[in-house]
């Protein structure tokens, strides 16, 4: 008998429930369950196909088309708060502070450079690095290879000589991506500071890029997906 | 309340199946065999140490902008536990860079002498699905060999059979570490083969248009400094005189 008592404490299933209702809950609770796991590895799945693990963060190009074709685009280091290294043979004060340039006679003569790359906005968007070298087999060498995280990789052989003062051209000999299918050109030029700033290496390098597109029928035909 | 307690579980039962069934997938596997180890090119052969105390510089963005997500996503967590050296160099803490490391190494032939310089860009690339078993990084090799010449290395690296065999088990380890013996290739394009591209732009290299793998040794990875022995090499091949160029890389 259930009396009034009895009413306020746990009731079991079994005497509420008939057999039959028993099994309906446990077959419900199991559908439940099922329903869940396929829900479950649902959602992980398509989690991870519509959050991308990694999302690259772009700056808009900033491309200017020249009168007579072509583009340009600018970019730009400030020396020295972009500069990231100094690497050459028998430096007092090593950039940056601890590092340990290889003591190879057969690279003393060269000296890397490792710069953040800016954009005409001063946004920082690549890094990029300037090899210049006196190498006894292959010359004056000087390159610079810049690297947009977003966009790709482009290498430049600059001319070892100035062209006016201090401006330096080079030609655009590989691009990766983006840069894949560009051929053109690039200036380096120095800028130094125009402030009262007591340090004679402040200034910017800027390089100017020209550049037009092969529609991919050179360097990048080959490059399959 | 029952209904929603067994959904929740059957929820989270789900999502632990999909998980391990992405882990334990064997149909991602690591390529073991290099497709240059059939050319009969002549080779140029190039040993690194992927350690961050034996390169020049090696520096990225060091967990400054990592969040939570950073820290339980197993991609996002190999990828920032390679630890800046030395400890002064300048941070790639900017928006555009942060995903980026650079890698500063000399290089050594193979009789483990200085061969050169090698410079490596790598970002994580855009292209990465877990779903496929693809964590991909962009990279972008400069290399300069004193008395021959320079040229870039482009290639897409897939870490995910590290990531798998060497850096989720290191995490997993009651002391946070890994030994044993994981070899792989991690080269998986752009060309057809998975070899990477070279472009030669300098001396004996000018011109010169083929393909490089990359391959790591592991022997050693920490969860909190990232590899402790690891070895890379590059093998680059080279255009013989027999080819059409008519060039000798001799």
């Amino acid at each position: 008998m259930i009396n009034g008592s009895v009413m306020t404490r746990p009731i079991s299933l079994k005497l509420l429930w008939s057999p039959d209702e028993a099994l309906f809950f446990r077959i419900t609770v199991i559908k439940v369950f099922l329903v869940g796991i396929i829900l479950g590895v649902a959602g992980v799945l398509a989690g991870l196909h519509y959050v991308p693990a990694v999302d690259q963060h772009r700056e808009a190009s900033i491309i200017a088309v020249k009168p007579n074709g072509g583009n340009t685009e600018m970019f730009h280091v400030k020396v020295p708060v972009d500069r990231i290294m100094i690497g050459a043979s028998g430096q007092a004060s090593p950039l940056p502070i601890g590092m340990v340039w290889p003591d190879e006679p057969r690279i003393s003569d060269a000296r890397v450079e490792l710069f953040k790359l800016r954009n005409a906005r001063d946004a920082v968007v690549g890094v990029a690095t300037r090899l210049a070298t006196n190498d006894s087999e292959i010359g004056d060498l000087i390159e610079w290879a810049l690297h947009l995280p977003a966009r790709g990789t482009v290498l430049v052989k600059m001319s070892p000589q100035p062209m006016d003062g201090n401006r330096r051209v080079g030609e655009l000999t590989a691009g990766t991506r983006e840069f894949g299918p560009l051929i053109g050109s690039m200036s380096e030029r120095w800028v130094a500071e125009p402030t009262n700033s007591e340090d004679a290496s402040s200034g910017r390098i800027e390089l100017q890029m020209s550049f037009v597109s092969t529609n991919g029928h050179t360097r990048g035909e080959e490059v399959a997906e | 309340m029952k209904y929603q307690m067994t959904l929740l579980l059957g929820l989270l039962t789900g999502a632990a199946i999909a998980i391990g069934f992405l882990f334990y997938n064997p149909l991602p596997g690591q390529t073991s065999l290099s497709p240059l180890s059939v050319s009969d090119r002549q080779q140029i052969i190039l040993n690194y140490s992927a350690v961050s105390e034996d390169s020049i510089i090696l520096t990225n963005d060091d967990e400054s902008r990592a969040g939570i997500y950073s820290r339980v996503h197993p991609l996002l967590r190999y990828w920032q536990t390679r630890k800046r050296h030395p400890d002064k160099v300048l941070q790639l803490w900017e928006e555009s860079i942060s995903q980026t490391d650079i890698l500063v190494t000399e290089l050594r032939d193979g009789r483990n002498e200085s061969a050169g310089i090698g410079i490596k860009f790598s970002s994580r690339s855009e292209r990465t699905r877990v779903l496929n078993g693809t964590a991909l990084i962009d990279s972008a090799w400069y290399i300069y060999l004193p008395g021959q010449g320079t040229l870039l290395i482009e290639q897409s690296e897939n870490h995910w059979s590290l990531i798998r065999e060497v850096v989720i088990p290191a995490h997993w380890s009651s002391g946070d570490n890994w030994r044993g013996t994981w070899h792989g290739t991690i080269s998986d394009g752009p060309g057809a083969l998975g070899t990477g591209r070279v472009y030669g732009s300098s001396g004996l290299f000018g011109g010169l248009e083929s393909d490089a793998i990359e391959t790591l040794t592991a022997k050693a990875y920490s969860a909190d400094v990232g590899p402790i022995s690891m070895e890379g090499q590059l093998t680059i091949e080279m255009i013989s005189g027999d080819d059409d160029s008519g060039e000798s890389y001799e």
